[in-house]
Parts: structure tokens; C-alpha cells; sequence
């Protein structure tokens, strides 16, 4: 019963984390080994979890493990637990998750040690002045990820998501300053790692505004957020009891899904969100690799999978959700495909790849193939983990970004170049490698229809998805073989570059083998034939869904394969034709930049960061677009208005007010309290006068007395007399 | 038959008695003097109970109600002047002076 320990998973890289901020911070070696047996603990229960869940089979979708043991916020009759919550896709996620991160854990051991040049021309390997901290960062991190694999209600899965997104925003900066001895970065650098990782932060920020705004409007309107209890029907329907609608003609359950799904725009950066993330390649590569391209990113997708029958509801109940979530993503997988082809940076070109094929699996979501778009999320992690660290073993050798400055590195360095190969044809989608089988599925499913029944069946809309789709993959093959050319193929185009060019140590392409060995075969866990994982994740239906319907091996499936194979094929031929058969020598520009003005468009993205983000330049600097340019000269104006006009009327309210107080105050204090003390003085100078009467001496009243006696006598004499 | 003397006589002599006591109570200083005004003031009503009495009541013998009231004030006045002798002696105690114009506590 490993299930029980499920929540160990998260803890035991979290204690990692804290043994390495408290205790050996100052070792680097003994944090490394303290971040990677954190990971390798997890790992282990992951592992153990996997198995056990392998084992229910596809029983586990409609009885997940599940437990909420710590109580965290009582609420009402309610509370928000800290559990756990795996279901077959949430297992398939415990496998990849906890493989990738030991990969890049054993990988950063050795990347984060920087070679540096001295002035007597020896070779020097020195560990990165801030080593620790960055493994216990990336503990942090995979604490965090694990934590929202398997969060058992949308409160956890959100607090994971955010801690996880600080972790980006610290990795991506995490040059942006630089101490005494560190040669191995710029002040260049130093400013655009600054100002990259507050574009992340910031950027993803807007999409989790946007989230939480639905969770809570999820919280009010269903009741609660666990998983278990969210999905019955019975209380989904609550959210359709409300009488008003949110906006005109928009129910709440399409309102709530989609501002759901805005999170995962911003952290799986698709459009417009996804200028973060190129920038984000700042970072230190095994971040890119871990963070930017097979964990987190994936959790935007991970979010709509969790979210999933939330989008289906809506769609039922009147709203176009899916078709929101099916547009976002084709448009975006081919969208960024296109600007991948114009960028000289090697990682820039991955980071591309990677908004494409998230755009990829968000299509599938869309469309309503759920085991498709599951299954590419688990595979793309794994390849695009590959070609990141083959990337970073190539910037480890030659200390350069621009493959404009590389070429011919296959005979320095032969494993990182069968490796990147092995993981950039499993990108293009070539037959047997797991990208394959995860896209060519996409695809077929866009062409039949999805699992998700649409009206009609074959529709306009799901043209138009296929459509892009299968140009986004022509052009993924395209750029991604301008990448393999540029990089390892031709004549060095700069000699100095090349010849320190070495192949990368052990712990940096033992990683590459293994994550390779998991491209070439992963794919066969979901091949038509043997649909093992359809069988786990999607036959018995999912949260209460009804069970996806497994469409048989046919001429079409086989027809479709051929295409998308053809397809990659004849992009890559072209790339071939266009880099590979007169190679670009040293100084030559783009061939492609013949295309003009279509060209420059590409290369400078659309021109997106000057319209609406942030414009982040080589040598460091930084620009806002228009928008935010905009935006702040409103601000700048408001501002102006209220100092000028809100305060100046404020203070002249103010000033009349403590003139007004001046006068009635003069007022009182002469007139009113003169009254009160005129009769009070005048009271007491009587009583002075009048009280010496008593003069204490008793002869005095005596003769008083014996006075008024006689007096009394007179007037009675008198009276008896007349 | 032996002639009387006249009421009036009394009546004068009580008055002028009165006249002598209150003088005294009112104008002496010394707080003895004092006291004893008043006792000449008490024994002067005295005279005028008594002689009221004497000419007065239609049948002396059954109706005594003059000599009584007039014992009933020489009691008070016994025991006034013991009670106000007592007074005198605490306030020379304290105050050094039975001159009745130094004892003015209670004045404004």
C-alpha cells in the first residue's frame, strides 16, 4: 500500500530544500548530494505509487487514491486539506515528473561548473558562486511539481503552482547579479536575466490573476474544490442553479472554465501570454530544460486535464469552452513555430518548440482527444528534456548561445550529437520515436472528429485545427532541422569556439542517454497496436466522463501516419536544402533572410514585446512596449490628476474646514464661555459680599435675634393699638 | 387687710431683670458674664410666672400650673449652666480665652 505515502513524494524534496538552506548551504558538494538523494527518495515512492497504480488498471479512473489527511483550513462545515489525489494520468505524471528531474539533478551536478580561461592559458573548472542555492531552488521546485501532480483539491494544486512560479522567476534570474570572482557571465547578461526573469513573473502573473479569480468564483458557485467531490453531477449542477448569468449569454461554467484555462495561457505561455518564456532562457540551462520546457510549463496543461470535465460541463451546458481551448492552442503551435524559425539563440529556438507543442496538446484537449493530448504532455517531457540538456552540453563546450557561431560539432561531440538527433526527430515526429506516436495520434484524432462528440462529426472548425496543425508540424521539422545544421553540421564558423569544444563529462550525457533511451521507446506504451496507456488513462472514462472510445487500427490511422511522417520528412528535406547542402559560412546571414520583410517579422517575433511586453535587448536593456508604454502614461496622467486636482480639492476642503474651526473656536471660547463665566463670577462676588454676615460671633445673631423679637413686639403693640 | 403689691410691680421689676440679663448676653465678654445674663434673663421670666400665677389664676391652689412651669425653668436653667460651664472649660482648654468676640470659628 505504497498509496499511503503518496504525500512523502512532495515532502521529501521539500526537506532537501530545507536541509540545503539551513544546514549545508555552505557545501556544495553536499547539497548536490542532498538535492539528488532528496529527488531519488521521491523518485523511489513515485515509482512505487506508479506500480501500484499500474497494477489497478483502469478501475484506478473511477477510484483514485485518495486521501486528505491534514486538515488546513476549516471553513464552514468544510475544510481545505493537504491530500493526495492520483488517478491514472496523475500516475503516468508521478513517472515522468520524478525521471525527468533526477536527469537534470545529475546533469546540473556538472553544468553548473563553469571552465574559464586563466591569464596563463590553463583550464579551470569551478563550481557557480551560488551552486547551493541552485539546487535548492530546483528541490524546491520538484517539491512543488510533485505536490501539484497530486494535490488533492484546486487550493493545493494552486499553492504548488505558485510557489512553483516564484522558483521560475528566481531561476531565471538566477544571473542577474554577479559577485566578485564570476567570469563566466556579462554585464549584459546580468541585465537581461534581471529583466527576463520580471518579465516571467510578471507575464504568468496576469494569466494566475485570471485563475484564481475562477477558483474562487469555482469555490462560491460549486461549493468545494477537492477533486473528488467537485466533478458529481449533482453539484456541477449547482453552478447552473444561480439565476443570473455572469456576463449577458455567458453561463457560469463556460465563465469559471475559461478563466481557468486563462492560468494555463499564461504559465504554459500560450498566445498572446507567451513572450515570457523565450526570455525565460536566461536562466541557467537545466532550468530551461526542467522548468521552461518538460514540468512546468506541462502544469498549464496538467491544470485543464485536472479542470477537464469542468471545460466539458461547460461545453454541454451551452458554451463554446472547448472550442476556446482547441483555437488557443492550434493557433499558438503554429504561431510559435513560425518565430522558432527565425531565432539564432539554440535555446531560443527550443523555447519556440516548446510553446508550439504545448499549443499541440492544448489542440488535443480542445478537440476533446484527452488520451492524445495526455499522452504528447508525457512524451514531449522527456524529448524536450533531451534536446534542452543536449543544447546546454553544446553552450557548455563552445560558450556561445548563437549557432551562427557553432557548425561541425558533431565529430567533437558525438554523444550530445545522437542524442539532440535522437530527440529532435522524436520533435519532428519521425516514425518509431515517441513524438510519433503522440503527435501523428493528435492529428488523426483532429482529423476523425476527437473522442468528444461534436455535432456533425466532421465540421469546418476541425478543419481549420488539423490545417494548422499539420503546417505547425511541417514547420517544427523545418526549424528544427535549421538547428541540427547550423549546429552540428558544416564548417566551424568559429575556430576558436571549436577547438575548445569538448564532449560533455559523464553526469552531463549519462542524462542525455537515458532521457534518449526513454525517446526512442516511450512511444510504444500508447502505439495503436498495444494501446496500453489509452487502456489505463482513458478507457474507463474520466471523472465521471463517459469512457472514451477507442477508434480501431484502420486504413485512415495508417494513412495519417504515412502524412505526418511525410510531412516531417519534407520539412526536414527542406531544411536539408536550405542548410544542409551549402552549409552557412562564417559571416553569412540567414539564407532565409531573403524572405525581407516576412523574415523580419519572424525574427523579431511579431513585434509582440514592442506592442504589448517587454522588449529585452543582447546588451541588457530593456524596453516596455507600446501597451505597457501606454498604460503608463495614463498612469502617469492619473497620477498628475491626483496629486493636481483629487489632493488639491482635498486640501482645499481642509483648509476651509480648519479656517471655519478658527472662527467657531474664537467664538467659543470669548463669547460662549464669557457668558458662562460672567454668571459664575458675578454669583460669586454677591455670595463674597453677602456671606460676611456670618460674622461666627454668636452675640451677633443673639442681638439679631433679641431685634427681630422686639421688632415682632413693636409691630404687635402696634397692631393691638389700633 | 394688708394691701398687696401691685402686679405691676412685678411686672416692672421682671422687665427690668430682663433688660439687666439680655445687656449681658449680649454685650459682655467674658463668656461667664455671658451665661449668667442668661440666667437673669430665665429668672426674670421666672418673676413673671410667678406673679402671673399669684394674680392670675382664679383658684391659685387648684390651678399651679405658673409655679410649675417656673421649676421646670429653674431646672433648665441648672442645667444649662452646667452644660454651658462644661462648653466654656473646653473651649479655654483649647483656645486659651473664654473672650466671646476671639471665639468666631464658624464665621464666613
Amino acid at each position: 500500500m505504497v498509496q499511503n505515502y503518496t504525500l512523502f513524494i512532495p515532502a521529501l524534496p521539500f526537506l532537501a530544500f530545507a536541509i540545503i538552506v539551513l544546514l549545508t548551504r555552505k557545501s556544495n558538494r553536499l547539497s548536490a548530494l542532498v538535492a539528488i538523494t532528496g529527488v531519488v527518495a521521491a523518485l523511489v515512492l513515485s515509482y512505487g505509487v506508479f506500480v501500484e497504480a499500474l497494477s489497478e488498471g483502469a478501475e484506478l479512473s473511477l477510484n483514485p487514491f485518495y486521501g486528505a489527511p491534514i486538515v488546513w483550513a476549516p471553513y464552514g462545515g468544510m475544510s481545505f486539506n493537504f491530500g493526495w489525489y492520483v488517478d491514472p494520468i496523475g500516475a503516468a505524471m508521478l513517472f515522468m515528473v520524478p525521471t525527468v528531474c533526477l536527469m537534470i539533478f545529475i546533469y546540473s551536478t556538472a553544468y553548473m561548473r563553469h571552465s574559464h580561461v586563466d591569464e596563463h592559458g590553463h583550464h579551470h573548472n569551478e563550481d557557480d558562486p551560488r551552486y547551493a542555492r541552485f539546487f535548492a531552488y530546483i528541490s524546491l521546485f520538484t517539491a512543488m511539481m510533485l505536490l501539484l501532480v497530486i494535490s488533492s483539491n484546486l487550493l493545493e494544486f494552486f499553492i504548488a503552482w505558485e510557489i512553483m512560479g516564484f522558483c521560475s522567476y528566481a531561476l531565471i534570474g538566477f544571473w542577474s547579479f554577479r559577485g566578485r570572482k564570476e567570469h563566466h557571465i556579462d554585464d549584459a547578461q546580468v541585465g537581461r536575466a534581471r529583466a527576463a526573469s520580471i518579465k516571467a513573473f510578471l507575464t504568468t502573473r496576469v494569466g494566475d490573476v485570471l485563475l484564481m479569480t475562477g477558483i474562487i468564483l469555482l469555490l462560491l458557485t460549486v461549493g468545494t474544490l477537492d477533486f473528488t467531490k467537485m466533478y458529481d453531477p449533482q453539484v456541477m449542477n449547482n453552478m447552473l442553479s444561480a439565476t443570473t448569468q455572469p456576463l449577458p449569454g455567458v453561463e457560469w461554467p463556460v465563465l469559471i472554465a475559461l478563466l481557468i484555462f486563462c492560468g494555463t495561457i499564461g504559465k504554459s505561455a500560450q498566445f498572446p501570454l507567451h513572450i515570457w518564456l523565450p526570455d525565460a532562457m536566461e536562466g541557467p540551462t537545466p532550468v530551461s530544460a526542467l522548468i521552461h520546457a518538460a514540468t512546468m510549463v506541462s502544469a498549464g496543461i496538467f491544470l485543464v486535464i485536472r479542470t477537464y470535465p469542468l471545460l466539458t460541463f461547460a461545453q454541454e451546458t451551452g458554451g463554446a469552452a472547448m472550442q476556446v481551448v482547441a483555437i488557443v492552442g492550434a493557433f499558438t503551435a503554429l504561431f510559435a513555430a513560425t518565430m522558432g524559425l527565425a531565432q539564432n539563440d539554440i535555446k531560443r529556438v527550443l523555447a519556440y518548440s516548446t510553446i508550439s507543442q504545448l499549443g499541440y496538446m492544448l489542440a488535443a484537449l480542445g478537440i476533446g482527444a484527452f488520451v492524445a493530448g495526455s499522452f504528447h504532455l508525457i512524451t514531449h517531457a522527456f524529448f524536450k528534456a533531451l534536446l534542452f540538456l543536449g543544447a546546454g552540453a553544446v553552450i557548455h563546450a563552445v560558450g556561445t548561445n548563437d549557432m551562427f557561431k557553432m557548425g561541425g560539432l558533431w565529430r567533437k561531440m558525438p554523444i550530445t550529437f545522437v542524442t539532440f538527433f535522437i530527440g529532435a526527430f522524436a520533435l519532428m515526429g519521425f516514425f518509431p520515436l515517441s513524438g510519433f506516436w503522440s503527435k501523428d495520434e493528435i492529428l488523426l484524432e483532429a482529423l476523425r472528429g476527437g473522442y468528444f462528440p461534436h455535432e456533425g462529426g466532421q465540421d469546418i472548425f476541425l478543419q481549420v485545427i488539423y490545417l494548422m496543425l499539420a503546417v505547425g508540424a511541417f514547420i517544427t521539422a523545418l526549424y528544427t532541422g535549421r538547428q541540427i545544421f547550423l549546429t552540428f553540421f558544416g564548417k566551424p564558423r568559429d575556430p576558436e569556439a571549436y577547438e575548445q569544444a569538448h564532449e560533455a563529462p559523464a553526469a552531463m550525457w549519462a542524462p542525455l542517454a537515458v532521457l534518449a533511451t526513454f525517446t526512442v521507446f516511450l512511444g510504444f506504451w500508447n502505439s495503436p497496436f498495444a494501446p496500453a496507456f489509452f487502456h489505463f488513462v482513458g478507457e474507463t472514462g474520466f471523472m465521471g466522463m463517459g469512457p472514451f472510445e477507442h477508434v480501431e487500427f484502420d486504413q485512415i490511422a495508417l494513412s495519417n501516419a504515412f502524412l505526418s511522417v511525410g510531412i516531417a520528412l519534407s520539412g526536414f528535406i527542406a531544411a536539408w536544402a536550405i542548410y544542409g547542402f551549402r552549409s552557412v559560412k562564417a559571416g553569412q546571414s540567414d539564407p532565409l533572410a531573403h524572405l525581407g520583410i516576412i523574415w523580419k517579422m519572424l525574427s523579431s517575433k511579431y513585434w509582440l514585446d514592442e506592442l504589448y511586453g517587454y522588449k529585452i535587448n543582447l546588451d541588457g536593456t530593456a524596453k516596455p512596449g507600446l501597451l505597457i508604454r501606454l498604460v503608463g502614461l495614463v498612469m502617469r496622467f492619473l497620477w498628475w490628476f491626483e496629486r493636481a486636482i483629487v489632493d488639491g480639492l482635498v486640501n482645499l476642503a481642509g483648509w476651509f474646514t480648519r479656517l471655519l474651526a478658527r472662527l467657531w473656536g474664537w467664538v467659543d471660547s470669548h463669547i460662549v464661555d464669557g457668558l458662562v463665566n460672567a454668571t459664575g463670577s458675578v454669583t460669586g462676588e454677591i455670595a463674597g459680599w453677602w456671606r460676611t454676615m456670618q460674622t461666627g460671633n454668636v452675640q451677633n445673631y443673639a442681638l439679631v435675634a433679641v431685634a427681630g423679637a422686639m421688632a415682632l413686639a413693636i409691630l404687635f403693640l402696634l397692631r393691638s393699638f389700633t | 387687710m394688708i394691701t398687696q403689691i401691685p402686679l405691676v410691680y412685678y411686672l416692672a421689676l421682671a422687665a427690668a431683670l430682663f433688660c439687666v440679663g439680655s445687656f449681658g448676653a449680649l454685650a459682655r465678654r467674658n463668656a461667664i458674664a455671658v451665661l449668667m445674663g442668661i440666667e437673669l434673663m430665665l429668672n426674670a421670666v421666672n418673676i413673671n410666672l410667678v406673679a402671673f400665677w399669684r394674680y392670675g389664676a382664679a383658684d391659685p391652689v387648684v390651678n399651679q400650673a405658673g409655679i410649675v412651669f417656673a421649676l421646670f425653668v429653674i431646672t433648665l436653667a441648672a442645667a444649662e449652666a452646667a452644660v454651658g460651664l462644661a462648653l466654656i472649660i473646653a473651649i479655654y482648654r483649647s483656645r486659651d480665652t473664654v473672650n466671646i468676640e476671639e471665639i468666631d470659628l464658624l464665621k464666613w
